[in-house]
């Protein structure tokens, strides 16, 4: 059964219907790639499955549970969408680390914070900063855990925004252009982690302008053009083989960078 | 000379007395506006048009009027228009009017103060709070409260330093803060009379304890100077 499963969404912005029907499956421990060209609603989509914006039509369903159904008015309660929202972890283009923590502070305050609501902080504190440790030697940053965000480099930021997205155990793990705003040289160390997370089948969606990457790490990859699913399929296929004009087209302007 | 030495501690001691008065007046104006400011920034922020609307009407009443006036009316509009004199005679009746009025007008400033810092936060931030699913008022607490601060202690100081000259109005209803007192002199206190110094004097009260307030001020800057 797929983890994921997302049927016909829809998205307008004032007059611009910025999705006009999306739908497409995940399986679990998948790697989605989500191509296109600025502007295609790839960043709409991921914002919609993680309940920024909410879709004018469709449904999501995450392993068995629909989340949400536009016409089915008990899956829309306001009350609901924090919960909702845990399923799906998002990881920004912008980091949006917060400054005032410390990247140790940054990865547990989301949890020391459900915790301390659900009265199980005092138990579950140590375990929580074991895992946050953990975390911190996976992405490659154990020694600098309590420096601010400031004092990172980009990538170093990225990574530690990935860590805070985990230590939450999303179902599926959202990544939009996750290497857009760093140096060429950065992109590196951020992909690499990511990698390292496909290997331990890690769920993923993952909108990106790296095609390599793409290609590599993913074991499916959709191609979007004005708000549709222009192409969908296994990378190799779609990277080598495209079928679609359009893809062809926008390969080639890549691969003529 | 000689005789503004014999003056001196007499109207020291007069002086003292009125600061005393200004500085309660100061206190609880920023304890009252403080809180009072962030409830009205959230009232111009609203989504409920007919709350920002009214707001932001509130707002432009209070900023678009002499503090001065607004003494005036809250002291003398419950006795004079309405029969009803709640603030009493005497010096604590004037002081809880004074008191009334200028957190009224020091809340709209911090307000419109408060809301600029609220949205120079980057929505990011919040949209990062949300999708780890933490609540509006986790997010506004544990997120935006320490960055807004950040941005707002500048504006936020320059309102402060205003603050402690503007108690001086107060004396338009006769409260007995230092301006009071150091004019009192001329007219006759404490068995002396028409000296004017002593109203001269007070200014270097206000500059001295705008000097401390300054200083305490670019102290809380420099200590959330380790972010950015």
């Amino acid at each position: 059964m797929s983890i994921l499963e997302v049927r016909n969404i829809r998205k307008t912005f004032g007059n611009i219907e910025v999705l006009k029907g999306i739908t497409f499956t995940l399986e679990k421990g998948g790697v989605l790639s989500v191509i296109g060209s600025s502007g295609s609603g790839k960043t709409t989509l991921l914002r919609c499955l993680n309940f920024l914006e909410r879709p004018d039509d469709g449904v999501i369903t995450v392993k068995g549970e629909v989340l949400f159904d536009r016409n089915d008015p008990k899956t829309l309660h306001e009350s609901q969408i924090r919960r909702k929202r845990l399923h799906f972890g998002l990881v920004f283009q912008s980091f949006n680390l917060f400054p005032q923590y410390t990247a140790l502070q940054n990865v547990m305050l989301a949890p020391e914070l459900f915790m301390k609501e659900n009265h199980t902080w005092n138990a579950e504190k140590a375990r929580l900063a074991d895992e946050a440790e953990e975390l911190f030697v996976q992405i490659g940053l154990a020694d600098r855990m309590n420096n601010y965000p400031h004092q990172l480099s980009g990538g170093q930021q990225q990574r530690v925004a990935i860590a805070r997205a985990l230590i939450m155990h999303p179902d599926i793990l959202c990544f939009d252009e996750p290497t857009s705003a760093l140096d060429p040289e950065l992109t590196g160390e951020v992909l690499k982690v990511i990698g390292k997370l496909s290997e331990q089948n890690t769920t993923m969606i993952i909108v990106t302008h790296e095609m390599e990457f793409a290609r590599d790490v993913a074991n499916q990859v959709i191609f979007m053009d004005g708000g549709v699913i222009c192409e969908q399929g296994e990378p190799h296929e779609l990277f080598g083989n495209p079928k679609e004009e359009r893809t062809k087209q926008f390969l080639m302007r890549y691969n003529q960078k | 000379m000689e005789v503004i030495i014999q003056q001196l501690p007499i109207v020291i001691h007069a002086l003292n007395i009125g600061f005393m008065q200004t500085l309660k007046l100061f206190a609880v104006t920023l304890l009252g506006a403080f809180p009072l400011g962030l409830i009205i920034a959230f009232g111009s922020l609203s989504r409920i048009k007919i709350i920002s609307m009214t707001t932001g009407l509130f707002i432009w009443i209070i900023r678009g009027t002499p503090l001065m006036i607004q003494l005036l009316i809250v002291y003398y509009f419950p006795g004079l228009v309405l029969h009803n004199p709640i603030w009493g005679g005497g010096e604590s009746g004037r002081f809880m009017a004074a008191s009334v009025a200028f957190v009224i007008n020091y809340s709209c400033y911090f307000s419109e103060i408060y809301r600029g810092g609220i949205q120079s936060v980057p929505v990011g931030q919040q949209e990062a709070g949300l999708v780890l699913g933490m609540t509006k008022k986790q997010i506004f607490f544990h997120v935006t409260l320490l960055q807004m601060i950040k941005r707002i202690v500048p504006p936020i100081s320059n309102e402060i330093i205003t603050l402690v000259k503007d108690t001086a109005l107060a004396r338009i209803i006769a409260l007995q803060e230092i301006i009071w007192a150091g004019q009192a002199f001329m007219k006759g206190s404490y068995n002396i009379s028409g000296a004017i110094w002593p109203l001269f004097f007070t200014a270097f009260y206000y500059l001295v304890f705008n000097g401390i307030v300054t200083v305490m001020l670019a102290g809380l800057e420099r200590k959330l100077d380790y972010f950015r």
